[in-house]
């Protein structure tokens, strides 16, 4: 291990050495170091006189630790430039070729440039910090308390190894620094939602739900560093010549892994889609889980959140089926229009958790998929908390067509998941691209031929036979 | 000898491209091989394979004993490549960039210290020490590049057009070099388009079209396999005069001048002493006997273009 890390030092010693002997670099990470901080003392002693005027001592509170954290923040911008430099700038240049044909392993080199990139923006953050901090010491007396200060140098350290990890899988996927920083959008734009979330907990002083945000970015943190060092590697790097986008060659792969070899469809179900669905014991075990997690999260809210038991009409109901819920569509019941209506939002509940799944490693899809799970265990809690047994309401409401629903959204969780999941799990002999088609094309055939005769058998209980037990069972 | 470098059945696809199809290579310690081809036939995949830095699609190669694919770290480690881009590190100075090298080689200090020394000698960039590689022009570069993938003594040598960009007086001094590498026992592949200079430093030389190995053997069997049988010259003291010349069995003429005929024959070794010696009893008297120089470009076009002719025809 350490001998592997002695290796990976090598090169970011003469990555560090190359920033600092350029100007470019140099000049914006002392502006952002000295300057910056010393201008956001300023700000805070004025605003700290200004506020203190009017009584509205809560701004400067509030407004000090807020800046505390910015300063932070600033210097570790820096990193997403250095890092696109030294991935996709070094590939551009070519001067990447000779490393590759040294004897450093494709996780040496990663490790090297990734502390190279992390080390000068987070050296100027916590000097940053620091000069901020003893400035505002001096002037106003204010110092954080110890978990703060640990909670702010922990955000921007993980914040940094964020944007430069995210770098790096985008610097797997281009050959000049100009693609690269078209797709730095990808990392900009969820850093600076992230940034804005992490202000608004400044300025709501709760500083707990800071660990959270500390948590979910060393999650993400993780999954693009899995990803990374999967196509970091000497085959990606050079086995990629073009940004071209090829349409013809991905619809190719995409057939050819949705068609497979099988001639007859009776074979293709059986070996094709069979071999695939076989693939998913674990993906359906997770999904499975998840969506149990979203119901026990919704029961726990229906404590926090209760309805009162006046507003649970269970006289209303008769009326609700018959005349159908106006809310949704409207669902008519015992019709094939309601039919059609109901299928159509499980669709696009599905293809919309699929979309977010793919770029979020499946995590917000399953999330997506878990929110109607919360739903049923919020009033699963809420209707054990009446006087109506909770067999009955699951027996009336859920369980006919859920008997389909829930395998369909699990499977549906699951696909969802390996779609995401493609980018951290490499396969071996196939391209980031070519993985990923196959996976989608795993995807669409498990959603046809499994998922989506689940979910038509589904809205079909759902519309003509769940109305029919919940009337017989509570009128 | 050693076989240092092996390919059997050597192929690359990307995606439906086939880069490289079933290359087989071998190169023995000391010999220098040439891989000749036009521009994206396969040179750079082939050279990048046999320094894993490309996975193979398809069959094996190994260089000073190991396996490209399960033995990468020891490929590398026994491999010098000077690449077609070198892509220094501009900022960087002479010394501090080969000694970074040395490192990623894992030399030691003194090691690092007296081998960089001794190259800049070797190839005149003493002149260079302690100057920014920016500061260089593209002969110095190459230099420095070449130096580079000299520095830890390799075993094996893959050099990308190795004298590109040089003048004629530091092609020649990397020339020699190549030449002192070879009777040091390493086995040196070329990637070049200079053919002169693949005729003056190969062993053997490979042609690559398309993916393909088309052609690979000695610079005297390729003359001999793709344009026909050697050609010689005889010149006379005197014009011939239409009096019959005293051919051996299996000599044809294919031309003559007035005091000069050129001949070619399967066996020159035999055929050319019986011939002078006929040519001198029949009173002939001779200014000179030699061989009608074939260059490498020759051979080269030929190969290159013959199966495109042929496949031209065929399509037709």
């Amino acid at each position: 291990m350490w001998h592997n890390l002695q290796k990976a030092f090598i090169i970011t010693r003469r990555e560090i050495r190359d920033q600092f002997r350029d100007w470019r670099i140099i000049v914006p990470i002392i502006i952002l170091t000295i300057f910056f901080p010393s201008l956001m003392n300023f700000t805070a002693r004025q605003t700290v006189d200004f506020v203190q005027k009017y009584g509205a001592d809560i701004v400067g509170d509030r407004l000090i630790p807020f800046l505390f954290m910015v300063v932070g923040f600033f210097p570790i911008s820096v990193s997403l430039v250095i890092a696109l430099e030294s991935f996709v700038g070094e590939k551009e240049r070519q001067s990447i070729e000779p490393l590759l044909n040294s004897p450093l392993t494709n996780i040496q080199l990663y490790l090297g440039k990734l502390f190279a990139v992390m080390f000068p923006p987070l050296l100027a953050s916590y000097l940053g910090i620091s000069v901020y901090l003893i400035g505002v010491y001096r002037q106003v007396g204010w110092f954080p308390n110890y978990t703060l200060l640990v909670q702010v140098f922990a955000l921007v350290s993980v914040q940094t190894l964020v944007m430069v990890s995210g770098a790096v899988v985008i610097s797997s996927q281009t050959t000049s620094a100009r693609a690269a920083n078209l797709l730095a959008s990808f990392i900009i734009i969820p850093m600076a939602i992230l940034l804005v979330g992490e202000s608004m907990i400044m300025f709501w002083a709760r500083y707990h739900v800071l660990w959270w945000a500390i948590f979910g970015q060393i999650v993400i943190a993780a999954l693009l560093i899995r990803t990374g060092v999967a196509y970091f590697n000497r085959e990606e790097l050079l086995g990629r010549q073009l940004d071209t986008l090829n349409l013809p060659w991905a619809w190719h792969v995409f057939k050819r892994a949705f068609l497979g070899n099988e001639k007859g469809i009776g074979k293709w179900l059986k070996k094709n889609v069979g071999g695939a669905y076989k693939t998913l014991g674990w993906p359906i075990i997770l999904s499975a889980l998840t969506l149990l997690a979203g119901g026990i999260l919704g029961s726990l809210e229906s404590a926090r959140f209760p309805i009162p038991p006046e507003l649970l009409d269970w006289q209303g109901l008769e009326k609700g089926v018959v005349e159908g819920i106006e809310e949704f569509g409207p669902i008519r019941f015992f019709s094939a229009e309601g039919v059609m209506i109901v299928l159509y939002h499980n669709l696009r509940v599905i293809l919309l958790a699929s979309l977010l799944g793919i770029f979020s490693f499946g995590t917000l899809g399953l999330i997506v998929l878990m929110a109607p799970f919360g739903i049923i265990g919020y009033f699963s809690a809420t209707v054990a908390q009446s006087s109506v047994p909770l067999w009955k309401f699951l027996l009336a409401f859920v369980l006919p067509h859920g008997i389909l629903e829930i395998p369909a959204i699990a499977i549906s969780g699951a696909i969802i998941l390996r779609l995401g999941a493609t980018l951290v799990a490499p396969v071996p002999g196939r391209t980031i691209r070519e993985a990923w088609l196959h996976s989608f094309a795993e995807w669409a055939k498990i959603l046809i031929i499994v998922v989506i005769p689940l979910l038509i058998g589904a809205a079909i209980l759902e519309i003509y036979v769940t109305p029919q037990i919940a009337l017989w069972l509570f009128r | 000898m050693k076989t240092m470098i092996r390919t059997k059945n050597l192929s690359k696809h990307f995606n439906d491209f086939v880069a490289v199809q079933g290359v087989n290579l071998d190169v023995q310690a000391g010999e220098v091989l040439a891989l000749l081809g036009p521009n994206g036939a396969g040179k750079t995949t082939t050279v990048r394979m046999l320094t894993s830095i490309l996975r193979p699609t398809q069959g094996q190669a190994w260089v000073a004993g190991y396996d490209v694919v399960t033995e990468s770290t020891q490929v590398r480690q026994s491999v010098g490549t000077l690449t077609e881009h070198h892509g220094l590190y501009q900022r960087m100075l002479t010394e501090e960039y080969l000694d970074f090298f040395g490192q990623l080689y894992g030399m030691d200090a003194l090691e690092r210290k007296n081998r960089i020394q001794e190259l800049l000698h070797r190839f005149g960039l003493d002149q260079a020490s302690g100057r920014r590689i920016g500061e260089f022009s593209k002969g110095m570069r190459q230099k420095l590049s070449l130096s580079q993938a000299l520095l830890h003594s390799p075993p094996v040598l893959l050099l990308d057009e190795p004298t590109s960009a040089m003048d004629p007086e530091s092609a020649r001094l990397v020339r020699d070099a190549i030449k002192t590498l070879r009777s040091d026992e390493r086995a040196i592949i070329i990637c070049t388009h200079n053919l002169a200079e693949a005729e003056e430093l190969a062993d053997k030389i490979a042609i690559i079209r398309r993916g393909q190995i088309i052609a690979n053997d000695t610079p005297r069997n390729l003359k001999q396999k793709l344009l026909g049988l050697g050609e010689y010259q005889v010149t006379l003291h005197k014009a011939v005069d239409g009096r019959e010349l005293p051919l051996p069995p299996d000599t044809k003429t294919t031309a003559i001048g007035s005091n000069w005929f050129r001949y070619r024959t399967p066996t020159p070794e035999l055929t050319n002493p019986l011939l002078l010696k006929a040519l001198l009893e029949e009173d002939f008297s001779v200014v000179s006997l030699e061989e009608i120089p074939r260059s490498l470009e020759q051979v080269y076009l030929r190969a290159v273009n013959a199966p495109a002719a042929k496949e031209a025809e065929d399509v037709a």
